[in-house]
């Protein structure tokens, strides 16, 4: 058990930086889930603090001791990699014990360990089979149990589940955090999936392209995003974005073809003249006749979900999603209008990409 | 490409076939010879069937080899040569794949151009070598003024030697140093996943450790399929031990066989006793096949690198 702090690191090859200055505290028995597309350093960042790769600048700390210059065994971590990494010649006892009878832990001793974690993960009947011999999910459940039985003091996880199918894929994540809940060990996990992040996380932290664009609760991250990456990057289906110039007078976002949605006045004021980014997720948004919405638009084609339908209307050049769990009709090429819920719009610097709001603002339809 | 043609599958069955015919032919007349008197070899025309002498032959010629001591010599090299091969290509090849320096191409390709250097072509200056293991040094203190600057300081000539020829060492050090082992086992190498190599970082295992736990297993039947072409090829050597060794207790196999096939010129016009040679080639060749034929399962699969 231990915190983790990470202080202005950077890493960089060559003449490339890939982590530009990132800081996070992790504090004991957390769950940290950070969550990024393909190339944003979150692997590069996990694995400086695994201590398989060095740390180009900044310190890493690990029960408030600096690591960087410790060896990946002696930084009390346990990992557990995205394709398992199983010892192919092993039977899945040794493949347990191995990091025991390196440690040179007697064999009886270690027996009686590997037993122990090999059934709370339910894996009593395969120890003498070869990895090979078993599935994805047994696998996993092995390298998780390699990582359990060194009683680590943090355990790291990188896209542990990224190669499973989609069903096992929501088994392994209940059950990693049934384990978490039931150990209480620090644990970082790195992931790509969005929904992984939402459910698993006590807290979550956002990269992108080498910094931490947002760290904050699941719930607290979907509801106000902080920047425009963030809000694009979380919930499914993503969030819209129209872009406008915010006027104080009339109190408004002015969009492209010259409709408005009317913002709070003292909103308005204080970014007036300022062009923004008004991002609402598809489930704020309703279908209703043409002219009496926030905007009209043209209903292009629609998804069927089974519990509702994702309606695409073309505005202007962009798209617009509505989730509708009404399921209207509506026929193609027609023009609709487009209702804003109250309490559901974000707004975004659109220079800056930032937040410009710290909640969101109640709207009205235009008046008419 | 796969073709199914009842008519190809015959074609290539029959070209197999001969092919095979072509190969075991040789083999068989050896046999036949092996098995006649010597008269009955030289006959005209040839005998084609074997005969009743074999058993006679075969005890003449482990007799006049001296075949008993020549193949405790030669399996002596066969392993030497076997064993240090596999030691040290899994060991060079462990340098070159997991650790990161700066000189590990130059190396590797230092390593990589010996391939084109058999022992054939290197065969002088390895025997000036041989001849004085530590020559190569001595030059080099030579050019560098090293042993001059000894002599001057403290009247002591440096003269460093360390003769090779007629021991085992000097029949098999330079059989072991050759590129093949090295570049099968890279090959090998670079197929083990990344993350298996930090998934022992994880668990604590060093390198040698990683080495001995990880890597040997892995390799098993790379090991096999080395083991089988060096002993095989370390059974079968002439020019070397021709070469380094002329005291009789040191000669190997395959030039005790020569020897059984005396010159004409030598003999003085006297016929050369073919069915005595012919009798101790299929002795020299018996340790090779049984080799090839028990690790042949593990020989194939090493060289294809399937099992992992």
């Amino acid at each position: 058990m231990a915190n983790i702090s990470i202080k202005q690191v950077r890493k960089s090859y060559a003449n490339s930086e890939v982590v530009h200055g990132v800081n996070l505290e992790v504090s004991t028995g957390e769950f940290i889930v950070i969550l990024g597309p393909s190339g944003c350093g979150k692997s590069t960042l996990l694995r400086m603090i695994a201590g398989l790769e060095s740390v180009t600048a900044g310190t890493i700390l690990i029960d408030d001791k600096p690591v960087n210059d410790l060896e990946p065994h002696e930084r009390g971590c346990a990992m557990v990699f995205q394709n398992y990494a199983l010892y192919p010649h092993m039977t899945v006892a040794e493949n347990i014990g191995y990091a025991l009878k390196v440690a040179g832990l007697p064999k009886m001793e270690r027996a009686t360990k590997v037993s122990s974690v090999a059934a709370s993960v339910g894996l009593t009947e395969f120890l003498d089979r070869r990895p090979g011999q078993l599935s994805g999910g047994q696998r996993q459940r092995v390298a998780m149990a390699r990582a359990i039985i060194r009683e680590p003091k943090v355990f790291l996880f990188d896209e542990p589940l990224s190669n499973l199918d989609a069903k096992l894929r929501v088994q392994m994540r209940q059950e990693i955090r049934r384990i978490h809940n039931r150990i209480r060990a620090t644990s970082i996990f790195v992931t790509h999936d969005q929904q992984e992040g939402m459910t698993l996380a006590d807290r979550l932290v956002v990269m992108n392209k080498g910094v931490i664009e947002q760290i904050g609760a699941p719930e607290d991250v979907y509801h106000h995003p902080a920047s425009i990456y963030v809000a694009g990057f979380i919930g499914s289906p993503a969030m819209n974005f129209l872009s406008g110039q915010i006027s104080a007078t009339p109190a408004a976002a002015m969009l492209a073809n010259g409709e408005r949605i009317t913002l709070p006045a003292h909103v308005a004021a204080a970014h007036d003249g300022k062009l923004a980014q008004i991002g609402i997720r598809p489930e704020a948004l309703s279908i209703v006749p043409a002219g009496s919405g926030s905007f009209d638009a043209v209903f292009d084609f629609a998804e069927e979900l089974g519990n509702a339908r994702l309606y695409h209307f073309r505005f202007e050049d962009l798209t617009v999603s509505v989730l509708s769990a009404d399921k209207p009709k509506v026929k193609a090429g027609v023009p609709m209008g487009i209702k804003v819920a109250m309490d559901a719009v974000h707004l975004f610097d659109a220079e800056t990409g930032k937040r410009l709001l710290a909640r969101g603002i109640v709207l009205e339809p235009v008046p008419a | 490409m796969i073709e199914r043609t009842p008519l190809l599958n015959i074609a290539t069955h029959a070209i197999l076939a001969v092919g095979l015919l072509l190969m075991l032919l040789p083999m068989y007349l050896v046999i036949v010879a092996a098995s006649h008197s010597l008269q009955d070899v030289v006959a005209v025309p040839p005998n084609l069937l074997p005969g009743d002498q074999l058993w006679v032959n075969l005890q003449a010629a482990w007799e006049k080899g001296h075949l008993g001591d020549r193949f405790v010599t030669t399996f002596i090299v066969a392993m030497g040569v076997m064993t240090g091969k596999i030691v040290m290509s899994c060991i060079t090849a462990f340098g070159i794949v997991f650790f990161d320096h700066r000189l590990k191409m130059p190396i590797f390709w230092l390593i990589f151009i010996t391939l084109m250097l058999p022992l054939e072509v290197r065969i002088v200056p390895t025997y000036a070598v041989a001849a004085n293991a530590l020559l190569p040094f001595q030059t080099l203190l030579d050019l560098s003024g090293i042993t001059w600057i000894i002599n001057a300081l403290s009247g002591i000539e440096v003269k460093l030697e360390w003769n090779l020829l007629n021991s085992y060492a000097g029949l098999i050090m330079p059989l072991v140093a050759t590129a093949t082992g090295t570049f099968l086992y890279r090959q090998f190498y670079l197929t083990i996943p990344e993350e298996l190599v930090e998934a022992a970082k994880m668990d604590g295992a060093g390198p040698l450790r990683f080495l001995w736990d990880v890597l040997i297993p892995l390799s098993r039947t790379n090991i096999a399929a080395l083991a089988t072409i060096m002993f095989v090829y370390a059974w079968n050597q002439y020019l070397w031990p021709l070469l380094v060794v002329t005291d009789q207790s040191y000669a190997m196999i395959a030039v005790e066989l020569s020897r059984l096939v005396p010159k004409f010129s030598a003999t003085g016009g006297e016929v050369p006793k073919w069915h005595i040679a012919m009798a101790g080639t299929l002795i020299v060749m018996l340790p090779p096949i049984v080799v090839v034929v028990f690790m042949q399962r593990w020989f194939v699969r090493g060289l294809i690198n399937t099992d992992k």
